[in-house]
């Protein structure tokens, strides 16, 4: 008992003798913790292994994106030591009329990505999810171009399916109607959507697999009590299949977004940007400010543009989540 | 409930319990729309999924001149085998493959040594500081990787403390690789639902963390960590602006993804298309091979291009 009043500082009544040491002694032990205490308290193991991970964010992850924020405001060539400039590189970008072109190109590509692509493996989806016999080959053959290398995919659709002569692919079936020739990634009014139909097939096979589980969860005793009461195809469609969805469907709407946001492979390797621009995105104008003149003369204004882009898309996503989150999870 | 639902979708006799009840498929109209949608939908997936893949096959062991002429014929003048050797030995396509190879096995590892004992502390030591290093993990998700481009590659080129270039050196695809908050994420919250139990009854009998992660964590892990292995194989088999930034002026080192657009222009179509095929064949065995994972990861995959 005088054991407890010394280590609790407060006079120990017989009503509460061991709470008291458990309560007062233990958070003391924790601020003065000894190295001996440290090491059998299971913090340095901890630490070794998290080592790993410590060191490799710290390093392509963390410092990074510090350097991102850094570069922006600096005007940086690698050889001379780096000078501060404000905003002055956001103000260059945006002044550029590039700028504006490759915000435009790059929306242009979301929205035609979105309208390919958003509702079409939805479509699937549902009617895959009702045949359980075929289902698996439905889905691998839906999968299929997803596991393509994109570089292969792009240089398939380019040098194949696009190529411009009369026997090019698609000219070649065109031809058996007398239509065509087509340039289809040499003229600047269909170099995107051409772009964009490349990079629909090779990713809608993702999304339809998101649908595909996404449907399995839905509470089938719904469709079941609808069919009781009457309702018919479209009607429990309508009225469950797609409100069941809407969390998952908002889901994929805001991941095709950013995703579409940061199209840089189709652009890069089907038509370098053209023609006359037509096919510059954002990230492509990146790479150009960064890589494409001489190495080091524009990583201020790629790092700006970099940020506004990261930026954008963060900000995005927040307030998309907020304006949604009633709806999604209701 | 869920042994209910597995037995529905194992039932494929059964038609109700779905979207489309009994007296649904019972109907002519409905099962007739459903039906030819259904169809229509096999048609166009087999034209548009195989299509393309198989005309690769195809066109990769069919002379360039038929193919030139009509890309849809079916071998007028025989079968040229000697595109895919042609490809393999006098392209160097079977060098890269190699580096390719190479390439995607130190990012694997990288990936899943990071994830694995990263996310163990995180969700098993949890350390004091575990919440403030997993919110700074969490952090990273809202940074798409790809506008890191610029800081990474100064830091590569020149980085700091070190005076050594890592440029043109695989180090410097295969470290940035496993900065991947996502696997860590993925990895911590399956180590999550791990019974606790097992981990009490371990510490109790006096194994260290040590022993906790290779005797218990790991090999109660293998789902997991196939589906991450997958995904991290195939994302650097896939890769394509980082190595083609960093090993710019080393060609004999790049891999498959940066060498096939740079000898588009001086290599006849049928050995290009040869060299795509062999450059798309791993992927596609690993996907009919691995295709539960490859399935369901997939959900995660395209949250990963996110």
């Amino acid at each position: 008992m005088d054991d407890l009043d010394v280590i609790s500082g407060e006079p120990a009544t017989a009503s509460e003798p061991v709470a008291v040491v458990g309560a007062v002694a233990e958070p003391r032990r924790r601020d003065r913790r000894s190295p001996f205490e440290w090491v059998r308290g299971g913090d340095l193991a901890a630490l070794a292994f998290a080592l790993p991970m410590l060191v490799i964010f710290a390093a392509f992850s963390w410092y990074p994106i510090t350097r991102l924020v850094v570069l922006s405001v600096q005007h940086t060539n690698l050889v001379d030591p780096p000078t501060w400039v404000g905003l002055q590189n956001f103000r260059e970008v945006i002044a550029d009329p590039l700028f504006a072109t490759a915000v435009r190109n790059t929306a242009y590509f979301a929205a035609l990505a979105l309208l390919f692509g958003y509702p079409i493996p939805l479509i699937a989806a549902v009617l895959i999810s009702e045949s359980r016999r075929f289902r698996g080959i439905y889905s691998a053959l839906a999968y299929l171009p997803v596991v393509i290398p994109p570089v292969v995919g792009v240089m398939l659709w380019k040098y194949v399916f696009y190529e411009p002569s009369s026997v090019g692919l698609f000219n070649t079936v065109l031809g058996w109607f007398h239509l065509g020739p087509y340039g289809w990634l040499q003229s600047p009014g269909t170099a995107m959507p051409a772009l964009v139909v490349e990079s629909t097939w090779a990713n809608a096979g993702a999304t339809v697999i998101i649908y595909l589980a996404a449907l399995t969860a839905v509470d089938t005793d719904l469709y079941d009590a609808a069919s009781v009461d009457g309702a018919g195809l479209w009607h429990k469609i309508w009225h469950i299949t797609l409100p069941q969805l809407r969390g998952v469907l908002l889901v994929t709407l805001i991941l095709q977004i950013i995703g579409t946001a940061q199209v840089f492979l189709e652009p890069y390797l089907f038509t370098s940007g053209g023609p006359a621009n037509a096919t510059l995105t954002v990230l492509l104008l990146v790479y150009q400010y960064a890589f494409g003149n001489s190495v080091g003369v524009g990583f201020g204004d790629a790092a700006a543009l970099s940020l506004m882009l990261a930026a954008f898309l963060a900000v995005f996503s927040v307030v998309f989540m907020r304006a949604t989150r009633s709806w999604s999870t209701k | 409930m869920i042994s209910l639902r597995l037995r529905r979708v194992d039932a494929p006799e059964d038609p109700t319990g779905g979207l489309l009840s009994y007296t649904d498929w019972a109907r002519r109209d409905i099962k007739l729309l459903f039906g030819s949608a259904q169809a229509l939908l096999l048609v166009l997936l087999v034209l548009i999924g195989l299509g393309p893949v198989v005309w690769l096959a195809k066109g990769a062991v069919t002379p360039t001149i038929d193919t030139l002429r009509n890309p849809l014929a079916l071998f007028p003048h025989g079968v040229a085998w000697s595109n895919l050797s042609d490809a393999w030995s006098k392209v160097n396509v079977g060098r890269y493959f190699w580096n390719t190879i190479v390439l995607a096995l130190g990012s694997w590892l990288c990936q899943i040594v990071v994830a694995t004992t990263g996310a163990f502390v995180l969700s098993v030591l949890r350390p004091r500081w575990g919440r403030f290093v997993n919110g700074l993990l969490l952090g990273t998700l809202f940074v798409p990787v790809v506008v890191l481009i610029v800081p990474l590659y100064i830091e590569v080129v020149h980085p700091p403390l070190i005076h050594h270039s890592f440029a043109e050196s695989y180090w410097a695809i295969w470290l940035p690789a496993g900065a991947s908050a996502f696997n860590v994420v993925l990895m911590k919250r399956f180590f999550d639902n791990l019974p606790q139990e097992l981990f009490e009854a371990a510490r109790i009998d006096g194994a260290g963390p040590v022993r906790l992660f290779f005797s218990i964590v790991l090999p109660l892990s293998k789902p997991i960590l196939g589906v991450v292995s997958i995904f991290a194989i195939l994302a650097e088999w896939r890769n394509f602006l980082w190595p083609f930034l960093v090993l710019t002026n080393s060609p004999d080192r790049q891999p498959l993804s940066v060498r096939l657009p740079a000898i588009q222009a001086q290599t006849q179509l049928g050995v290009l298309l040869a060299s795509m095929l062999i450059a798309a064949l791993v992927p596609i065995l690993g996907f009919l091979i691995f295709q539960r994972s490859f399935l369901r990861g997939s959900g995660f995959g395209g949250a990963l291009k996110g």
